[in-house]
């Protein structure tokens, strides 16, 4: 039935991203140690880039990994060493009462409007894009060179704009990570 | 012929509620900076099927800049995880209670 509408190997790695994705994400909210956590959110960001590849963005695929799993989850992994809170938060204790019931409730909410939202909704118009001049996007053989030319055209300005960003969060990220150590006396002897 | 668009988007939906629950219920500062991540990952899921399914390059270029954002957002985020850490060797969001009224 369904293997008779759809290939079976895509069948096959939809499963596969899905499985890494829910089961990385539950442990991320699940798992009491830090460390444990940021490992199941590389699993996460892995099924995430195997859903990519699925979808033919190779390239994105490959910033997921060489970003996400090599830059953010480091990052997170060096903080968590450097502070030492690698010990276990107690998350067996509800410090408000009701929260997770609420917090639950709500979520459930989001997810069913979305879905919801999802199945009433045709989204495929058959219209082709503007930004790719009316031309598909090529499937199965990645699409970095369409992927280039939108980034540095249609988007040119959002990419030197991005360019300051990362500029202004290296220099914030120095600035509030810094450690004092001209003020630090003078606080002491006055 | 490749699995439909709609089991992405539940897949990215639920991605999203899982995100969303572990960031309203997780105390450690930390662990709710990971759970940002799995929202921002949703989403750009939800992105990168549309880009497939309407064949549009378009959404693939702005995962590309939401990637960006999520890596300084992370940065400055863990920046004041360390500030914070140094003041009250805490990274417990309940400690966090000055402003309160």
């Amino acid at each position: 039935m369904i293997a008779t509408a759809y290939s079976v190997p895509s069948i096959v790695i939809f499963v596969t991203a899905a499985l890494l994705i829910l089961v990385g994400a539950i442990g991320v909210i699940s798992l009491r140690h830090p460390v444990h956590a940021a490992l199941s959110l590389i699993m996460t960001l892995f099924g995430v880039a195997v859903a990519f590849v699925a979808q033919s963005a190779d390239f994105l695929a490959a910033v997921q990994i060489i970003v996400y799993a090599g830059a953010i989850v480091v990052l997170f992994l060096f903080v968590i060493m450097f502070l030492g809170v690698d010990r276990r938060e107690g998350i067996s204790v509800e410090p408000l009462v009701g929260q997770r019931a609420f917090a639950a409730l709500g979520v459930l909410v989001t997810v069913a409007g979305l879905i919801a939202l999802m199945a009433r909704s045709h989204w495929v118009s058959g219209v082709m894009s503007v930004s790719s001049a009316g031309q598909p996007i090529s499937t199965g053989q990645g699409n970095v060179k369409e992927l280039g030319t939108a980034v540095f055209t249609t988007y040119l300005f959002a990419f030197e704009a991005t360019a300051a960003l990362l500029i202004i969060a290296v220099v914030g990220a120095v600035l509030l990570a810094r450690r004092e150590r001209t003020t630090q006396p003078e606080e002491v002897s006055s | 012929m490749n699995v439909p668009a709609a089991w992405y988007l539940v897949l990215a939906a639920l991605l999203f509620g899982v995100g969303a629950f572990g960031l309203l219920t997780r105390r450690s500062a930390l662990i709710m900076f990971m759970c940002l991540e799995l929202m921002l990952n949703a989403v750009n899921l939800t992105f990168v099927t549309f880009s497939r399914t309407l064949s549009d390059i378009s959404g693939q270029a702005i995962v590309f800049f939401v990637m960006v954002v999520a890596a300084a957002e992370v940065t400055v985020g863990l920046g004041i995880v360390v500030a914070v850490f140094r003041r009250r060797s805490s990274t417990s969001v309940d400690e966090l209670s000055e402003m309160k009224g």
